[in-house]
């Protein structure tokens, strides 16, 4: 305080600026083009999830949760519903499990491709964008056929889903797989391997493992880092450890291990992993009634339970505390993108102030989940 | 390694420091909040612990003048094994050493907690509020709570008394 550094200078970004995915504001301060030190303010979109949810009941937090990462609502909903099905011991029939996941993973190409289409954006590449919203406009339609809603489903509810999958599904379903696995190569051809872009991304906010680990960054964040950690295979929630899928991890493409470029590039491999296993999903499903096990009363016993799910932003955590009364004494979401938005400072440091939000784009927040 | 050898592992290197309470259930520990700092520092180097995961911190208000509960959910990626450690703080006079240095996340959760609980971490080198404005009145979280009524002159709508459940 009181030295006078004469080069430095405090530069704002937001909070209505298109490159912060929505209303946060950076407080960013640098020496010439070169950043020094960001301090993010968040709480522009905070809706009091939390506060809400001590005064409904277990069923009505569902809805709210699909407005806290509104590009992946099912995801938001599956680990709501994952976590009471724990806290009351019920067990799903096999039907809803299978549509449960199909649901979920085709949420994660859908939020890959928009993560991943307007990390494009922000790096000036315009045209990929609208390519990758058309083929998200194809999934949003196979949600919206099966439970009418295309952005906010409250679609997974305590020990069953809202609607049964329509007569057609399979068929439109694998339709649109077919359709859609092609295109992953041409994403390629149009972004991934532009010279421009990839000079843009790689080598740039390298995000080493051990820092990621310390931040409590998740999800792909932190397998571009080269850690092979997805709760999916470690920590086996629903029925993912019945389908055959690989965990891809970052791999130094173009630059250094955990850069931008690999944070981006393994969304993309991601998204066929997802098609994989929703292919197997498809081909497996069994038949059976989906409510028949939704209990007619949501009374939990007395206690709490923290479970994590991994949503397309990372490790999404419910904490739940229950005094077996129909309202939730807490519930608390850990939201991936709040731990990745946190180490923005630190990978952030020394790079130009155009970077910054490239780096900021490749770290897919979404502003709703952060600010709950 | 399962959750009773963890227990007598922290038992062994900080005898007392546990505190027995049979509403205890899983993998959860209550300790004694005077020796966390120490504790979590075992916690994440001892080759036999590893907890290199801080994978959130809970507020908890038990209600009733009860007690205010920090509540951290640690896990090894190493070892695979989780601890949930619960430290019970006193209502008036919320205060836990910080272990923001330790688990770098642990800066903006605890930051999460205190805006909401008003659960001060001795130690943090930047505790402000994070999710409401810095001149929000109250912890909104706290069974409690009274909403301030009005903020920069607007007022503050008020949510109708309804019946309870039931």
């Amino acid at each position: 305080m009181g030295v006078i550094q004469g080069d430095q200078m405090v530069l704002n970004i937001g909070p209505q600026h298109p490159s912060t995915h929505g209303v946060l504001r950076l407080e960013v301060m640098t020496d010439g083009e070169i950043v020094s030190k960001i301090t993010p303010h968040l709480g522009y979109l905070h809706r009091c999830f939390e506060k809400h949810s001590e005064n409904v009941t277990y069923e009505q937090v569902i809805p709210y949760t699909d407005r806290c990462d509104y590009l992946a609502s099912m995801n938001s909903n599956f680990g709501y519903v994952v976590a009471m099905e724990e806290l009351m011991d019920i067990k799903v029939c096999e039907r809803v499990e299978y549509v449960r996941v199909i649901m979920a993973e085709l949420n994660r190409i859908a939020s890959h491709l928009l993560g991943v289409g307007a990390y494009g954006l922000d790096v000036g590449a315009f045209t990929p964008f609208v390519h990758m919203l058309r083929d998200r406009e194809r999934i949003l339609d196979i949600f919206e056929y099966t439970c009418g809603a295309r952005l906010l489903y409250n679609y997974m509810w305590v020990g069953g889903v809202s609607h049964d999958l329509p007569k057609d599904f399979k068929k439109i379903c694998f339709k649109f797989l077919d359709y859609f696995e092609p295109k992953i190569d041409e994403y390629n051809q149009l972004l991934t391997y532009n010279k421009i872009f990839v000079e843009r991304t790689a080598d740039v906010g390298v995000l080493p493992a051990d820092v990621a680990i310390s931040y409590g960054v998740s999800g792909t964040n932190l397998r571009a880092s080269g850690v092979k950690w997805d709760v999916r295979k470690e920590e086996p929630y629903s029925i993912y450890d019945r389908f055959n899928f690989d965990i891809p991890i970052g791999e130094a493409k173009f630059g250094t291990l955990g850069d931008c470029f690999d944070r981006y590039w393994v969304r993309i491999l991601e998204m066929k992993e997802s098609i994989k296993i929703v292919r197997q999903a498809l081909k497996e499903i069994p038949e059976g009634d989906i409510f028949e096990t939704m209990p007619k009363k949501i009374r939990p016993p007395k206690g709490s339970i923290y479970r994590r799910t991994e949503s397309p932003r990372g490790d999404l955590g419910y904490y739940i505390e229950s005094d077996g009364s129909p309202v939730p004494t807490r519930v608390k979401m850990r939201s991936p993108a709040f731990t990745a938005l946190s180490c923005l400072d630190e990978i952030s440091q020394g790079w130009m102030m155009s970077d910054v939000l490239c780096i900021l784009g490749s770290l897919d927040i979404v502003l709703g989940e952060i600010d709950r | 390694m399962n959750h009773s050898e963890i227990q007598s592992l922290i038992e062994e290197k900080f005898p007392n420091s546990l505190i027995a309470n049979e509403n205890l259930q899983g993998n959860q520990l209550e300790i004694d909040g005077q020796f966390w700092k120490d504790i979590a520092t075992f916690l994440k180097n001892d080759p036999k612990l590893l907890f290199d995961q801080l994978e959130c911190i809970t507020g908890i208000d038990t209600g009733d003048d009860g007690p205010l509960q920090s509540r951290y959910n640690l896990h090894s990626m190493e070892l695979r094994h989780k601890i949930e450690v619960i430290i019970s703080l006193d209502r008036d006079n919320p205060t836990v050493e910080s272990i923001e240095q330790i688990w770098r996340i642990g800066d903006w959760f605890e930051r999460e907690t205190y805006d909401m609980f008003g659960i001060v971490y001795e130690g943090h080198r930047d505790l402000r509020r994070i999710l409401c404005p810095d001149d929000w009145e109250g912890w909104p979280l706290r069974k409690d709570y009274e909403l301030q009524e009005t903020y920069h002159g607007i007022m503050v709508p008020k949510v109708k008394e309804e019946e309870g459940w039931e």
